[in-house]
């Protein structure tokens, strides 16, 4: 049990860096990219298709890949995102939902269906023995290291620099922060491309850790989008501690039944939503 | 002379009685199909009028109840299994077992939409489509209807192939009908004149006395039962389920993509969608992935460049409305006036 338990919330420390990129999207400007799973994916088959000029180099691959991801995700909000903010959820969701459509018939017919891996060095079969039977593996815990870190970075770059001000200023009320001086259109960008630099981190990882393939990113989301909402909306600790419950809770229904896991984690989430609506640790900017 | 006699409420335009007409001519000829039609063609007709159907509701859902929903696969799926649970294991005709699935996946969509009505905007969208997750994966864990690899619709052994087919064909086209009849007297009744206050404003429709909560429910059902009813239909057509088939995100992917196409909230925006994707489908579904490229690409153009669609660009340069909800108020001694002025 104590294995499930340390398994679960070394899962969900992965789960973590799928959720924060989506937590501060929409906490910014209030937009659900429906993409970010398959985003997850592009990126992991990015690092994978860059390997090869590196010589291989798995952590060399990502580090080309996290700047291309920055570029990526402010050129997509500034020029294509920003069209669609408003009132109105609806463009914004079909926008990103044709993304996702887009992507992931892009990367099989790029990449075929074969789910995909990326080598390590050997680090993913290594592990910190406990005694007991009970063994950490390296990775998982590097990743949740990883994931506390960024978690911590990202409230520390929203309650003290002068960007996270301007995030914060153009949650609250656009054009109060417009006539401010601010250029919402830069600032939302600047929100996408940093998101973006956290989901090319997650799909690395997710390929290093286990594998990936081109249809597996609306399930990412989901585990994203669950993770945000049990977290409760406007506070990365609260994404964190979400994505937490989360990989318990699939990792409990695992154990219980192979079939049931992903099942037992959905659950956990409409459990949350009947009983806490609210999140875990809610603190709405704005 | 007093006033008031010469204004009145006109809700019909020249277009929308020519649209009547046609309409009525169409149904005659295509009720007759199965008498010198192919087979094939019925089959297409059944699928296409389950896309059609389905889009529809989630026109009537996103379009004028403001809800985007990313999950009506869960209906869709639902309202298949039910008629199958209804046909295979309580041994009743699965061509009336289809409006029973249907009127119980409505009743599943009210507690269903406890769990929905708590997330708003983008969110409602995603949470859906995690409630239609669950349904999946409930069912593909349910040994009784085949599990994860789906089963069969035997209780359709005993009837005859040409019955079959035609049986079907008449309720697709029946569904196709009464969809459409439903949306248009739902709209153009006091309920669709308060929804249509709630999509311009929630707060001022409020204000004027229209209970929100209790609109967008009675729409989210009734979205439920319309694309149940699609969704066992589809089955009885197709003579075999699975969860992944049945829960599919694509029924959605496919019912956005022909409303944004063919214009969002307005009823010839699915019918126009529904037939460019089915042209669509004939002429380039062979090339697979990059078809679906091209989809969402479309997709994304439309939303960003064409708001309104296909249908609203049609209607904003020509004045076209063959459904029309609005109502027009003609003051009829300034018409005559204008006619006159016209005459001379």
């Amino acid at each position: 049990m104590l294995d499930a338990l340390i398994q679960g919330l070394l899962l969900g420390g992965l789960y973590a860096l799928f959720a924060l990129g989506l937590s501060l999207m929409f906490g910014v400007m209030r937009l659900t990219n429906t993409a970010q799973g398959d985003f997850i994916v592009l990126a992991a088959f990015g690092v994978i298709a860059v390997a090869p000029l590196v010589a291989q180099s798995t952590l060399g691959a990502t580090a080309l890949v996290l700047p291309l991801a920055f570029a990526a995700g402010y050129a997509l909000q500034r020029w294509v995102l920003n069209g669609t903010l408003g009132r109105d959820p609806l463009p914004s969701l079909v926008v990103t939902f044709g993304l996702s459509i887009v992507i992931q018939n892009a990367l099989l017919e790029t990449f075929s269906a074969d789910p995909r891996s990326l080598d390590s060095g050997g680090f993913s079969t290594r592990s910190l023995v406990l005694g007991d039977g009970l063994a950490i593996g390296a990775l998982p815990l590097a990743i949740f290291g990883l994931a506390l870190v960024i978690t911590a970075s990202l409230q520390a770059l929203f309650d003290g620099t002068a960007l996270g001000r301007a995030f914060r200023a153009v949650s609250d009320d656009r054009e109060i922060a417009e006539l401010m001086g601010l250029d919402a259109r830069k600032v939302y960008a600047l929100a996408t491309a940093i998101a973006f630099v956290v989901i090319a981190l997650g799909g690395a990882l997710q390929a290093m850790r286990t594998t990936v393939a081109p249809s597996d990113g609306p399930l990412l989301l989901l585990f994203a989008f669950e993770a945000v909402i049990i977290g409760g909306m406007g506070s990365f600790w609260g994404t964190f501690a979400g994505a937490m419950v989360l990989g318990l809770a699939q990792q409990i229904g695992f154990r219980i039944d192979p079939g049931w896991g992903i099942w037992f984690g959905h659950l956990v989430f409409l459990a949350v939503l009947v009983v806490r609506p609210q999140g875990l640790l809610p603190k709405t900017r704005g | 002379m007093n006033a008031s006699n010469d204004i009145h409420v006109v809700r019909s335009t020249r277009a929308s009685r020519s649209a009547l007409i046609v309409g009525v001519a169409l149904l005659v000829v295509a009720a007759t199909m199965p008498a010198w039609a192919e087979s094939s063609w019925m089959r297409e007709f059944v699928e296409i009028a389950c896309y059609f159907v389905f889009a529809l509701m989630w026109n009537l859902l996103a379009g004028y109840g403001g809800m985007v929903s990313i999950g009506q696969q869960a209906f869709f799926g639902l309202g298949g299994y039910a008629m199958l649970m209804l046909g295979n294991l309580a041994g009743i005709n699965p061509f009336v077992a289809i409006p029973i699935a249907a009127l119980g996946t409505a009743a599943i969509a009210l507690p269903v939409s406890w769990l929905a009505f708590r997330l708003q905007g983008g969110y409602f969208a995603i949470g859906s489509w995690v409630i239609a997750e669950v349904f999946r994966l409930s069912f593909a864990n349910m040994s009784i209807v085949g599990g994860g690899s789906g089963t069969s619709l035997t209780a359709l052994r005993g009837i005859e192939r040409a019955t079959r087919e035609s049986l079907t064909f008449w309720i697709a086209l029946a569904c196709v009908v009464g969809a459409i009849a439903g949306v248009y007297l739902f709209l153009r009744s006091k309920l669709g004149l308060a929804l249509l206050a709630i999509r311009d404003s929630e707060v001022a429709a409020e204000s004027q006395g229209v209970d929100v909560r209790r609109t967008k429910l009675a729409v989210y059902l009734c979205a439920a039962f319309g694309a149940a009813f699609a969704g066992a239909l589809y089955f009885v057509g197709n003579l075999r389920i699975s969860p992944d088939a049945a829960f599919s995100v694509n029924w959605t992917a496919f019912a956005i993509f022909m409303v944004v196409i063919g214009g969002i909230g307005r009823i010839e925006g699915p019918i126009v969608g529904a037939i460019i994707f089915w042209a669509l489908n004939k002429a380039f579904s062979d090339y697979g992935s990059w078809y679906l490229m091209g989809l969402g690409t479309m997709a994304i153009g439309v939303t960003i460049f064409f708001k309104q669609g296909l249908w609203g660009w049609l209607q904003q340069r020509w004045g076209w409305s063959l459904f029309p909800t609005t109502r027009w108020l003609v003051a009829s001694s300034f018409s005559n006036e204008v006619s006159h002025a016209q005459h001379r």
